[in-house]
């Protein structure tokens, strides 16, 4: 049997297939807690990245009719992205263990041969002290990058940087999936 | 971590040699954008295995790029059709494919393709099929034409059309693009070669297909996708 077909890039016109009510979740008439995850995307020189499209994908809570669970933001002109969803609640791990609450977050863009995949957790929550990704990141700075912020009521925030380039900057946690 | 049965069935590793690296020194965009940590491995969880479905009511199809307002696209007709299976070679049914593509002339109706060839207001550039209960999609559009980039000196993309795939779960989801046999510039194309692996490289290329070959109508063209499979289902120890 043939292994999985190759990925390319994105490249920077996929825009065609843009529809920017897709970076609303909630569009369908989703119930539950309401909330928006914005963010920036730097490259290794920290330039906004202005092409990327970012893909949110939750398994909590389940799609359905009025929840796609899934979304799609374009960045704008200075690397931000915005999307409207469902808080998640945590979800299963492994064996006994509980996930946190946490969006997956898939990166396509120009210079991207296949995706960047990280996630998205949210500052606070008592889970994230035990969960399994999380507590396995030793470096706070680093693990830190997976946790968006409160903007106020509602707002939630986090930026990624793709690279860690000349400075040494804290470079996002990408994951092997 | 302890394993038990109600664990998820995780995803296959990628074979090696079969997907682009993020570091491609001779594709320009990678130099600052591509992680210079090590990435973090993470075993499948419900997040990674479960994956968006679209329903037609909610995402309708588009499968006639070829047309705008009943008015035809400049150049050469082409239906692209093929089949989706997993790597254990099981359909992947109804399965949403979203599609884009240059025009023609080699432009994009995108503002930000600034290449002097003429826009056609009667080809827009997207589509989306579903593929139907034995795992085959099918689209009509025309023949995208070839276009330069900056990459590197008289750099010029191979004629292709981008396709975007979502199977059965997040970690299985792909992004690629097809290509057309006998192309002489995929061989100086860094975005091809990014691919190690030649057969792998190779499967990116759509077979001419007569039997699909609209007479007095439209070229066929073949492009066979897999996805992801899972790892076989955990023996109870």
């Amino acid at each position: 049997m043939p292994s999985a077909t190759g990925s390319q890039t994105i490249g920077p016109f996929w825009h065609l297939i843009e529809h920017p009510e897709w970076a609303d979740l909630t569009r369908f008439g989703a119930a539950g807690e309401r909330i928006t995850l914005t963010g920036s995307i730097v490259d290794g020189d920290g330039n906004p990245v202005t092409d990327a499209a970012v893909e949110l994908w939750q398994a909590d809570p389940p799609a359905d009719e009025h929840f796609p669970a899934f979304g799609r933001s374009r960045t704008d002109e200075r690397g931000e992205f915005r999307f409207t969803t469902v808080k998640p609640g945590p979800v299963p791990g492994h064996g006994n263990a509980q996930q946190a609450p946490h969006c997956a977050v898939a990166l396509h863009a120009r210079g991207l041969l296949k995706a960047l995949v990280t996630r998205a957790y949210f500052a606070g929550e008592p889970l994230n002290e035990t969960d399994p990704l999380l507590s396995s990141i030793e470096d706070p700075k680093r693990r830190a990058t997976l946790i968006a912020q409160p903007q106020g009521a509602d707002h939630w925030r986090i930026d990624i940087r793709l690279q860690r380039g000349p400075h040494a900057e804290t470079e996002t946690v990408f994951l092997d999936i | 971590m302890v394993e038990t049965a109600r664990d998820p069935v995780p995803f296959r590793p990628y074979d090696p040699g079969t997907q682009p690296p993020f570091d491609a020194p001779a594709y320009g965009s990678t130099h600052k954008r591509h992680p210079q940590e090590s990435l973090v491995r993470l075993p499948h969880t419900i997040t990674e295995i479960t994956g968006p479905r679209f329903a037609a009511a909610q995402f309708p199809p588009i499968p006639d790029l070829s047309v705008v307002n009943g008015k035809p696209a400049l150049g050469e007709r082409i239906i692209v059709h093929g089949r989706i299976t997993d790597e254990d070679g099981r359909a992947i049914p109804q399965t949403i494919v979203e599609i884009w593509q240059a025009n023609a002339s080699g432009r994009y109706q995108h503002p930000g393709d600034q290449h002097d060839a003429p826009l056609d207001p009667n080809f827009r550039g997207e589509g989306r099929v579903y593929t139907d209960d034995d795992g085959w999609y099918r689209f009509t559009s025309i023949k995208p034409g070839a276009y330069p980039w900056r990459n590197h000196d008289n750099a010029w993309r191979p004629n292709h059309i981008h396709l975007s795939f979502f199977g059965s779960g997040f970690a299985a989801r792909l992004i690629t693009q097809m290509y057309f046999p006998g192309d002489p510039l995929l061989e100086l194309d860094p975005v091809f070669l990014s691919i190690p692996d030649e057969e792998a490289r190779n499967r990116l290329i759509c077979k001419f297909d007569i039997a699909v070959t609209a007479p007095e109508w439209a070229l066929g063209y073949r492009f066979d996708v897999v996805l992801r499979g899972r790892e076989a289902t955990p023996m109870e120890g």
